[in-house]
């Protein structure tokens, strides 16, 4: 899959646990999940969940730990589905 | 000097009715929220009846955003945060802005049986099924037993003491006693106090099971024998709750806040599970001892109760409980106080009960009726021995309220008594 294909799919994943005063539209590459989306850390295993389920994967908890930012997730995902 | 603590706002969600507005017309007409669910008799459970308050979506998200409903498996929790915001709404308090510090002088003290019933069973079919990483954020908020007054906290912003307290039926009861408690001491301004109680088989099923509830009454739900009553073999199983602002006289007073009632004083003790007490029923020795301790807190005589909201579950303990009251009360036949028992309408909504009776109670007190006791027209033979019947009115009574009683009695042989006064 290109970053493309999985940014689609991913984006919508990620704006469920935006907080009420943050818009899709500053979701980018770039975006530190935490800092600058100000999604409460809790929630990050829900999106690794949701990412499971999307792409059908798994991820491990050495996995998660590199978990920072989109573009950090567009990699994990482009890792496992091509394994 | 302790200060004087007063009532400044109310909510309820009670298997007869939503919010403040519908529950008093539903009291006043006595009407039922016990109802037959299909999914008890496939379960095989004996009592086939509940009492479970209806929420529609809509109404779960007017309090809760798409978000926190991501997941959201409490039914406890939820009827929790819908009586907690509704009494800080009527007491016209606004919760903490998110930029603004906490509300350092506002506490909460909200209790439950147990919290999340459903949710943990479904956390322990993943457990189970080796699959612990798929449980998500949310389950531990939602199965701890201060899920809901976290989830209060967080909604409100409260910066004072924020906790559940835990005391089987006398929950709601207790939770009012510790909040004024908090506030008579001056280490608060406002308490949101109440308790909650989740719906279904999971919750049910253990009362089912000690053979508690009544069996007699599955095709007719309309017709439960209410407590007091010769036929009472048992209760209906219900779930809610119930949620009450408390406030400084002196704070109420300077915003010109609407005041239901003073918290005249209260006591909770225990019966120590000795003498005719056990886990499951109480010693009638310390039951008269809390209503005698309450009396004395609030400062009073037994002469001034006009009115006692009773624990009363239509179970074979009732004429003992009409017992206690008179003894510690000194007061019989037509000089006994009306009584009447919320839980012929609504089923007795466990750790919610407490707090959902209170509510009804300061509605009477602040209205000025008794509201009817229901299917409760052939008495208890017992009963009508130790009062006249006349207190123990089946129809609506206009009349003005002074002083009133509250009393709950739980497992662990747990009691507590409240008394209020009009102001």
């Amino acid at each position: 899959m290109t970053s493309k294909e999985i940014f689609a799919l991913l984006e919508p994943i990620i704006k469920t646990y935006l907080p009420e005063d943050v818009s899709a539209k500053e979701i980018n590459l770039d975006s530190d999940l935490t800092r600058e989306l100000n999604i409460n850390s809790a929630h990050l295993v829900d999106i690794i969940l949701d990412i499971e389920d999307v792409f059908s994967i798994e991820f491990k908890n050495e996995d998660m730990e590199k978990l920072r930012n989109v573009n950090d997730a567009i990699l994990l995902i482009q890792q496992k589905t091509s394994d | 000097m302790k200060k004087r603590v007063v009532i400044t706002g109310l909510g309820v969600v009670s298997p007869n009715g939503v919010g403040v507005q519908e529950f008093t017309e539903a009291i006043k007409f006595g009407k039922s929220g016990i109802r037959f669910f299909p999914e008890l008799r496939d379960l095989n459970f004996s009592c086939q009846l509940g009492g479970m308050p209806i929420i529609s979506e809509e109404k779960k998200r007017e309090y809760l955003s798409e978000l926190q409903l991501r997941n959201f498996n409490s039914s406890g929790i939820l009827y929790g945060i819908i009586a907690g915001m509704d009494a800080l709404k009527d007491a016209q308090l606004q919760p903490a802005k998110n930029d603004e510090e906490p509300l350092w002088d506002l506490g909460i003290i909200f209790g439950s049986g147990t919290s999340g019933v459903e949710k943990f069973r479904e956390a322990i079919y993943k457990i189970d099924d080796k699959n612990v990483r798929r449980l998500g954020s949310n389950s531990v908020a939602q199965t701890m037993t201060s899920g809901v007054s976290a989830y209060l906290g967080g909604l409100i912003g409260a910066g004072n003491m924020v906790t559940a307290n835990s005391s089987a039926c006398a929950t709601g009861t207790e939770a009012l006693l510790m909040g004024y408690e908090q506030i008579a001491n001056g280490k608060a301004t406002y308490m949101l106090c109440g308790s909650t109680s989740d719906s279904g088989p999971y919750i049910w099923g253990g009362f089912d099971a000690m053979k508690v509830t009544t069996y007699k009454y599955n095709d007719s739900p309309d017709e439960v024998a209410g407590p007091m009553s010769a036929e009472a073999n048992g209760f209906v199983p219900g779930s809610g709750a119930g949620a009450y602002l408390l406030e400084s006289l002196e704070s109420a007073q300077k915003r010109n806040a609407t005041i239901y009632a003073e918290i005249l004083g209260g006591a909770v003790n225990n019966g120590g599970q000795r003498g005719e007490g056990s886990m499951t029923a109480p010693n009638g020795v310390a039951i008269q001892k809390c209503i005698k301790n309450a009396l004395q807190s609030a400062n009073i005589s037994a002469s001034e109760i006009d009115y006692i909201n009773g624990h009363l579950t239509a179970t074979i303990k009732d004429p003992d409980e009409i017992e206690n009251w008179s003894l510690a009360l000194d007061r019989k036949r037509v000089d006994f106080p009306y009584i009447n028992s919320l839980k012929g309408m609504v089923g007795h909504c466990l750790a919610a009960s407490g707090s959902i009776e209170i509510v009804s109670s300061i509605i009477q007190l602040h209205k000025g009726f008794i509201f009817p006791n229901v299917n409760c027209e052939n008495l208890h033979p017992k009963i009508t021995t130790l009062i006249s019947s006349d207190k123990i009115s089946t129809k609506l009574i206009k009349t003005s309220l002074q002083t009133i009683a509250k009393a709950s009695f739980g497992f662990g042989d747990v009691n507590a008594c409240a008394i209020f006064k009009k102001i």
